[in-house]
C-alpha cells in the first residue's frame, strides 16, 4: 500500500512537473505567470483524444501530435495576446490580465463548441500492474514518470548545451542585453512558448490518459501552478522538485487521510509558502520591488 | 416589465461588488482574482442567519458584511505583510477562493454543492438601488478623504507612497477589507434575491466577472466599472445571449482591453489629472 501510493505520487507529481517546468520557461523569460498555459494542457488534452479516437493513432503519434499542437497552441498565443504588450512594456500584471482572459476565452470555446462531456482516452495500457516488492505498481504509472522525467531532461540537456539554449539563458539573465547583441528577441519569445507549450501537450495527453478529458481540466493546472511557485519560479530544479513533493503530498494526503481535504491543502499550501519563502525552493527574488 | 425589473435588480446587485473591487483594483493598484469568495461569505452567512435561526434581514446582511470583511483580513494580514509581486498576492487571493468553496461544498450547514434552496426573498428593487446608493457615496467620500488619497498614492508608486510616511500595508488591508464589504453586501443581496445559493455560484468564474468590469470600466474611475458592469450584464441577458457565449466574449474583451485599450472604456474619468502618462509604462 505504501509503496504503491508513492509511486502514483511520484508519477502524479512527474505530470505536475511537466505543466510546472512550462510556467517557469515562460516566467523566468517574460517575469509574468501565464494562466493561459493551463488552456494549452487542456486542448493539448484534446488533441492527443482527437489523434487517438478518430484516427486510432498509436500512442507514440498522439504523444507527438499533442506536442507539436500544444506548441503551436502556445506561439499562437504569444504572438496575438502578448506581443503587442511586450513591444509596448506594459507591466506584467497587463500580460497576466490578458492571460487570465485567453484562459477563459478558450476554455468556454471548447464548452460552446465541443460541450462539457467527459471523453475517456481508449486504453493504451490494458490495467497491468508490475508486482514490486510485494505491492502492485501500474505500468501507467512507471510510464508517465519516466516519460516526463526524460522530456524535462532533454530540455535540460537543450538549455545546457546547445547554442539556441544559451540563448534562451543570456535572455532569461536580461532580455535587453541579449537583443542588443544580436538575439532576435520575438524569435527566442516564441521559441519559448513553443516548448512550454510541446510540454503542456505532453503533459495533458498523460493527464488524459490517466483521468478523463474535459474542459474545465485546465484547472488541474493550478496544482501545477503551486507547483513551481513551490520549487520557485523561473527555476527548472524547482519546478521538477516542486511537482514531485506535491504530487506525492497530496497523493499520501488523499490516500489516508481524505480526498476532500486534498484541495484545501494544497491550497493552503500555496499561501503559507508564498507567505513565508515568497522565493520558493529555487527561485530568484521576487518580492516586490520597493 | 417584471423581466426587467429583475435585469435591473440583478444588475445592481452586481454593481455593488464591482464597485467594491474598484476600490481595490481601481484605486488601490492590487489585483484580485478571488473576490468571489467574499461575495460568497456575504451570501452564506446571512441567508444562514435568515434560514436557520429567523435573524432580521437587516442584521443578517449585516453579519454576513461584517464577516466578510473580517475573512478577508485573514487572507490579507499574511499576504499583504510579505508584501507578495502584485501576480502572487492574485493568486494568493484565488486559492483562498478555491479552499473555500471546498469547505462550503462540504459543511452540512451550507448543505455542500447541492446548495442552499427556499431563502426568504427579502431583497427587492428599491433595497438594492438604497443600497448601490449609499455604497456610490461611501465609495466617492472614502476616496476623497485622506485614506483614499493614500490609495491613490499607493497604486501610483509604492516606494514614493511610503518615503512621504503613508504606510503601506496598513493602506493596502483597509482597502481590502472595505472592498471586501462591499462584495460581502453584494452576495447578501444576491442571496435573498435569488432564494438559491450554491458553492459553484461563487467561484473564478464570477470573479473573473467582476475583475471584467472593472477592467473595461476604466481602473480608478467609479462611473466607469458601473457602467461597465451595467453593459456586461444587462446587455447579455436581455439579448438572451447564451451564458456560455457570454464568457466566451468577456475572454475575448479582457484580451483586446490589454491590448488596445488598458485604460478601460471610460479611462480614469474621475481622477484623470493624476496621471500624466496612462498606460504603456513600467512601474
Amino acid at each position: 500500500m505504501f509503496l504503491q501510493t508513492l509511486f502514483t505520487g511520484l508519477s502524479v507529481g512527474g505530470i505536475y512537473a511537466l505543466m510546472a517546468v512550462g510556467y517557469s520557461l515562460i516566467f523566468s523569460i517574460l517575469n509574468f505567470s501565464n494562466f493561459a498555459h493551463g488552456s494549452v494542457i487542456m486542448l493539448g488534452a484534446y488533441m492527443g483524444l482527437g489523434l487517438a479516437s478518430k484516427f486510432g493513432l498509436k500512442l507514440g503519434f498522439v504523444v507527438a501530435g499533442a506536442m507539436a499542437g500544444g506548441g503551436l497552441l502556445a506561439v499562437l498565443n504569444e504572438r496575438l495576446a502578448y506581443r503587442k504588450l511586450r513591444h509596448r512594456n506594459a507591466p506584467s500584471l497587463y500580460l497576466m490580465i490578458s492571460a487570465m482572459g485567453c484562459s477563459v476565452f478558450l476554455e468556454n470555446m471548447v464548452y460552446v463548441t465541443i460541450g462539457s462531456r467527459f471523453y475517456a482516452f481508449p486504453e493504451f495500457f490494458t490495467r497491468r500492474v508490475v508486482t514490486f516488492l510485494g505491492s502492485s505498481v501500474s505500468v501507467m504509472d512507471l510510464f508517465a514518470l519516466a516519460f516526463s522525467l526524460l522530456a524535462i531532461g532533454a530540455l535540460g540537456l537543450f538549455l545546457a548545451r546547445s547554442r539556441t539554449g544559451i540563448a534562451v539563458r543570456a535572455g532569461v539573465c536580461d532580455m535587453t542585453m541579449c537583443s542588443l547583441m544580436g538575439v532576435d528577441t520575438d524569435r527566442l519569445v516564441a521559441l519559448v512558448f513553443l516548448l512550454a507549450g510541446a510540454l503542456g501537450g505532453l503533459a495533458g495527453t498523460f493527464m488524459g490518459v490517466r483521468y478523463l478529458v474535459y474542459p474545465t481540466m485546465g484547472w488541474i493546472t493550478n496544482k501545477a501552478y503551486i507547483a513551481a511557485v513551490i520549487g520557485g519560479l523561473g527555476s527548472l530544479l524547482g519546478a521538477i522538485v516542486g511537482g514531485v513533493i506535491l504530487g506525492v503530498v497530496e497523493t499520501f494526503i488523499s490516500a489516508y487521510v481524505s480526498s476532500v481535504l486534498r484541495d484545501v491543502f494544497s491550497f493552503t499550501i500555496l499561501v503559507a509558502l508564498l507567505v513565508c519563502m515568497p522565493n520558493g525552493l529555487f527561485g530568484k527574488s521576487m518580492e516586490e520591488r520597493v | 416589465m417584471s423581466y426587467i425589473l429583475s435585469i435591473t435588480t440583478l444588475a445592481c446587485i452586481n454593481m455593488i461588488a464591482v464597485l467594491g473591487l474598484a476600490i481595490f483594483t481601481g484605486f488601490t493598484g492590487l489585483f484580485s482574482f478571488g473576490h468571489a469568495a467574499f461575495m460568497g461569505i456575504g451570501a452564506y452567512v446571512s441567508a444562514i442567519l435568515t434560514y436557520y435561526y429567523g435573524v432580521p434581514f437587516p442584521l443578517a446582511l449585516a453579519c454576513g458584511v461584517a464577516a466578510s470583511s473580517a475573512a478577508s483580513l485573514i487572507i490579507g494580514i499574511p499576504t499583504l505583510r510579505a508584501r507578495l509581486r502584485s501576480d502572487y498576492f492574485a493568486i494568493a487571493i484565488l486559492g483562498f477562493g478555491e479552499a473555500l468553496r471546498v469547505i462550503l461544498e462540504n459543511l452540512s450547514i451550507t448543505n455542500g454543492a447541492r446548495g442552499l434552496p427556499g431563502i426568504a426573498p427579502y431583497t427587492t428593487l428599491p433595497v438594492v438601488v438604497l443600497c448601490l446608493g449609499l455604497c456610490v457615496i461611501v465609495a466617492r467620500n472614502f476616496l476623497q478623504s485622506r485614506y483614499g488619497a493614500a490609495c491613490i498614492a499607493v497604486r501610483e508608486d509604492p516606494v514614493a507612497a511610503e518615503m512621504s510616511g503613508i504606510h503601506l500595508f496598513r493602506t493596502r488591508l483597509l482597502s481590502l477589507a472595505l472592498s471586501a464589504a462591499y462584495c460581502g453586501l453584494s452576495g447578501g443581496l444576491l442571496a435573498h434575491y435569488l432564494s438559491f445559493i450554491q458553492p459553484v455560484m461563487f467561484t473564478l468564474v464570477q470573479s473573473t466577472q467582476i475583475l471584467a468590469a472593472v477592467i473595461a470600466g476604466g481602473l480608478g474611475s467609479i462611473s466607469g466599472p458601473l457602467v461597465a458592469s451595467f453593459l456586461f450584464i444587462a446587455l447579455p441577458e436581455a439579448l438572451r445571449v447564451a451564458q456560455m457565449w457570454r464568457l466566451v466574449a468577456y475572454g475575448l474583451i479582457l484580451v483586446l482591453i490589454m491590448l488596445f485599450r488598458p485604460q478601460g472604456l471610460l479611462g480614469h474619468q474621475e481622477i484623470s489629472r493624476l496621471f500624466k502618462r496612462p498606460a504603456g509604462e513600467d512601474h
